[in-house]
């Protein structure tokens, strides 16, 4: 059976199905809908029949994960009670996670951990809705997922009348299965996809590792008992490509292969039937036995095509090597469990809450009489605890931590005044930096000009990538100041209410806006839309500080700091390290 | 559990391994800061070399599995040598996982909520801390761990036993085990104070060779086909590597530093500027755990030279805005002080 015909998802699909626990997982990016409702069903239905399936929550408890006692049944029995996790019940079959984007980095840990090989053969469908400024999966996690691949556009009738796609694969994947294990060892396929992965920047050594298994599974359900190079591409598309981290620099490989260098531009849309086009004629040309360089190239080439167009262009940001921040989302939306004590709360036991056994104790007295009552009259018998506790009784203790503070600096990078301006900037960034460094605070850097604003810097602790990030600050062009605002609104807006911090706004503009929210010039109407961005940051309650940097104060900078109910500071001569004191009484 | 990947069957990785190794010899360093990119072996690496240790003797019925010859008694041991004659057991080298986000309760050890509820006795919980009791406790993401979990295991790794003093417990249990935690320092970055406690750091890169990368596929998919095989292939290497630390634990407590060489190690310090006393200390062990392994008749210079980036790496004071890798600042002083 052909595998090229089918939509990249699907391909996947089949992949994990002939070898799950090999392959570690599958990432589906893309909103949900009828398309993906029904990849899942039909992967469901390749897989062996009582292969366990688990929707895995993302609010799930340590205790519900992994196993545990079952503290209120344990209660009322007066015996442990123990409750099988849902790793365990999962085991050797498929975990789905919903909401993927979401996860925080515990719980990736735990699932990165439950994935090593050989710990419990489980596999994940991480789906993955984030859009594209969200911060993806966490990285400790995506890295044991294969395939990334984006979920087919589905059909809309079956999406209407809700009946899931009659059939399910279109291959019979058991003989695939049984192949599997045959397929001998290949080194030129080894080497080519090494080298194809060492092309797209991609350091760690998983993924050629993933592709291999992919590439021999895609022979399975082909029935060859060797892996070829249509296998090969397929996996790489499937494993490297959306992995890329930079482009590759073939050295004149489009003359060589006619065949898929034609085809390679074509596709610039990330429209996933597209590449499925595409790859139905890359399979033929190559019968003989090419040289591991052609290999390589003929593999880069078919690779180069199936990168989403905007992925590199959001690698060429600031997102440097990890994104934004990766894998430290979550670490406060915790409950605080350590830091100055709070008074005691009623509530349930969860991971991450301790006891107040002395609060517990003393709600639960009062109705020691009363309780053992009402079992007398229920018939139960004396109780098998001296103690009569319930649910209710429970007391957590709380912790007050300081907050995580980041402070934001957007800077208008535009025209004549960029280049000072900018070299203040980063020098007040970098002193920030330091400072940070000591208070573990976190710095962001926006950046406006031209049409719009762009981050430059994501909240980050590590110097390395903001030293990176600010040598590479471009200036000139208009004035957005509108952009600005509301890009700075935006991420202050969930620095404070996704992870549970606390944000500082710093502007350093001389207010001059002359390019509308839409991207027309005209002073007047940029002006307006600055100040309506204004007042959304100052309903948003961010605090801020706007730091005047045109040589005599401006009554527009004031208005506008006015309107965002900001710290004004005119600062004419703005030297860098005036800035910073400024910043850092403001902080 | 399965079969893991062998120790020996790594490829690359030298400064890793070597560093490893001389954890294991000598647990007294104060663990191993492993920083670089994902999918570099460095858990393959610990849970390998902890497979090939040959299993101890612990006591039987020991919450936290001592050692049956170890001198200091925990409540359990004391409390089972009252009743008569102890047995003992056979355990693997344990490998703990510390997740991120686990809770203080659950490395420390806690009161027993469901007997001091339903039974109401007061029974001590361990935690992850007296699981890896004499074995290797595993920290991925290290950096990225909150600052006052990291405070309490360097303590203890430090210290090797674990005191829980709260919720009217008072307990102190042995916690020795070679702490080894990883991180990638782009993704934040430990506090200097604690940066200093780790004993060694190693920077891993991963393969840039081709011939190494498909090397390193190659090899893991001969595992995977076949772990029992592939394992029995790689046997003789890893029962020499197991060896090679048996023979260095035992040869560790003969070989003696020379005053000499404690100077020069202190010399090196002060070129380099790092802080405090443990830069110095943990230059004399690894150097005399290196010389162990190797075999060596006494500790010379040359050992020293060769663990000398490791055991400072980590401790140099610097500017946060400064770019120099400690790496170079600390060959240019050796260069310069040991030609």
């Amino acid at each position: 059976m052909d595998l090229s015909t089918l939509d990249p998802a699907l391909q996947a699909a089949c992949l994990l199905a002939v070898d799950p626990h090999g392959l570690g997982g599958l990432c589906l990016r893309g909103a949900a809908g009828p398309g993906r409702d029904g990849l899942l069903v039909r992967l469901r239905q390749a897989l062996p029949p009582d292969t366990p399936w688990r929707r895995l929550p993302l609010q799930i408890d340590d205790e519900r994960l992994l196993g545990g006692l079952d503290l209120g049944l344990s209660l009322a029995a007066g015996r442990p009670v123990a409750q099988a996790g849902l790793l365990a019940e999962a085991a050797g079959g498929v975990l789905v996670l919903p909401m993927a984007e979401r996860v925080d980095a515990g719980l990736a840990a735990r699932l990165a951990a439950a994935l090593e090989p050989g710990a419990s053969n489980l596999c994940v469908v991480a789906l993955d809705e984030g859009q594209a400024d969200e911060a993806p999966l966490p990285a400790s996690l995506l890295e044991r997922l294969a395939l990334i691949a984006s979920p087919p556009a589905g059909d809309l009738r079956a999406g209407l009348t809700g009946s899931s796609p009659a059939s399910g694969l279109p291959l019979d994947l058991a003989d695939a299965r049984r192949r599997l294990p045959a397929i001998p060892y290949d080194d030129a396929t080894v080497q080519a996809l090494c080298g194809t992965a060492a092309a797209l920047g991609l350091t760690s050594m998983r993924p050629p590792w993933q592709a291999w298994r992919a590439a021999c599974a895609a022979a399975a359900i082909a029935g060859r008992d060797a892996v070829t190079q249509g296998d090969a591409e397929l996996a790489a598309r499937l494993v490297l490509a959306p992995r890329a981290r930079t482009l590759p620099q073939a050295p004149a490989e489009p003359a060589a292969e006619p065949a898929p260098a034609s085809e390679a531009p074509a596709p610039p849309e990330p429209d996933p039937p597209e590449p499925a086009a595409a790859e139905a004629a890359s399979p033929e040309p190559d019968d003989g036995e090419p040289p591991a360089q052609d290999l390589q190239a003929q593999m880069i080439a078919a690779t180069q095509a199936a990168i989403p167009a905007g992925l590199l262009d959001s690698l060429a940001g600031a997102s440097g090597t990890a994104g934004a921040g990766r894998g430290r989302r979550g670490a406060a939306g915790q409950p605080a469990h350590s830091g100055r004590p709070l008074a005691s709360r009623r509530g349930p036991l969860r991971t991450g809450s301790r006891l107040d056994l002395l609060a517990t104790l003393r709600a639960a007295i009062p109705w020691q009489r009363l309780r053992g009552c009402e079992r007398d009259q229920q018939g139960l018998g004396p109780a098998p605890t001296r103690l009569l506790l319930r649910r209710d009784d429970f007391h957590v203790k709380r912790y007050r931590r300081p907050e995580e503070a980041t402070t934001v600096f957007v800077v208008d990078a535009s025209g004549s005044q960029a280049l000072n301006r900018l070299a203040e900037a980063k020098g007040a960034v970098e002193l920030l930096l330091a400072d940070c460094y000591v208070r573990r605070d976190r710095v962001a850097l926006i950046a406006f000009r031209g049409s719009g604003a762009e981050t430059l810097l994501a909240p980050t602790r590590s110097l390395v990538r903001a030293r990176r990030s600010l040598s590479g600050l471009p200036g000139g062009g208009g004035t957005p100041l509108a952009a600005g605002i509301e890009a700075a609104w935006l991420l202050g807006r969930s620095l404070q209410s996704a992870q549970g911090g606390r944000a500082q706004l710093v502007f350093l503009t001389d207010a001059r806006a002359n390019i509308a929210r839409d991207g027309s010039p005209g002073r007047p109407q940029a002006m307006q839309d600055a100040l309506a961005a204004a007042q959304r940051l100052r309903a948003a309650g961010l605090a801020s500080v706007l730091i005047d940097t045109s040589p005599r104060p401006q009554p527009a900078a004031m208005a506008l700091a006015q309107a965002m109910a900001a710290r004004y500071v005119p600062l004419p001569q703005g030297q860098a390290a005036e800035v910073y004191a400024a910043v850092s009484a403001a902080v | 559990m399965s079969t893991p990947y062998p120790f020996s069957a790594i490829v690359g990785q030298d400064e890793m391994k070597r560093a490893i190794l001389i954890a294991a010899v000598e647990p007294a360093i104060g663990g191993l800061l492993v920083l670089g990119d994902r999918g570099t072996g460095k858990s393959t690496a610990v849970r390998g070399l902890a497979a090939l240790l040959p299993k101890m003797r612990a006591v039987h019925g020991c919450r936290y599995h001592c050692d049956p010859a170890a001198a200091a008694h925990c409540e359990d041991c004391t409390r089972l040598k009252a009743g008569g004659r102890i047995k003992t057991e056979a355990r693997p080298v344990p490998v703990v996982d510390l997740p991120l986000g686990a809770s203080e309760d659950r490395v420390l050890g806690a009161l027993d909520l469901e007997r001091a509820l339903s039974q109401g006795i007061k029974v001590f919980e361990p935690g992850l801390l007296a699981r890896a009791h004499r074995g290797f406790l595993y920290i991925d993401e290290v950096n990225l761990l909150e600052d006052h979990l990291v405070d309490l295991l360097i303590d203890v790794a430090a210290s090797g036993e674990n005191v829980i003093e709260r919720e009217g417990l008072s307990v102190r249990h042995p916690a020795r085990f070679v702490l080894v935690g990883s991180g990638n320092p782009e993704e934040g970055e430990l506090r200097p104070q604690l940066l200093d406690r780790f004993g060694l750091s190693v920077e891993v890169k991963t393969p840039t060779e081709i011939a190494q990368r498909v090397e390193v596929v190659r090899r893991r998919d001969a595992f995977e086909r076949d772990p029992a095989g592939f394992s029995a292939q790689w046997a003789p290497a890893d029962a020499k590597v197991r060896r090679q630390i048996l023979q260095a634990r035992g040869r560790l407590a003969e070989l003696a530093v020379g005053d000499a060489l404690l100077h020069r190690a202190a010399e090196l310090c002060v070129a380099v500027g790092s802080d405090g006393l443990r830069g110095e200390l943990t230059l004399m062990r690894a150097a005399r755990a290196l010389a162990a392994l190797d075999g060596a008749p006494d500790v010379t210079l040359s050992h020293l030279r060769r663990i000398a980036v490791p055991a400072l790496r980590h401790r140099l004071r610097r500017n946060p805005l400064d770019d120099t890798a400690s790496g170079e600042r600390i060959e240019r002083a050796v260069a310069e002080l040991w030609t």
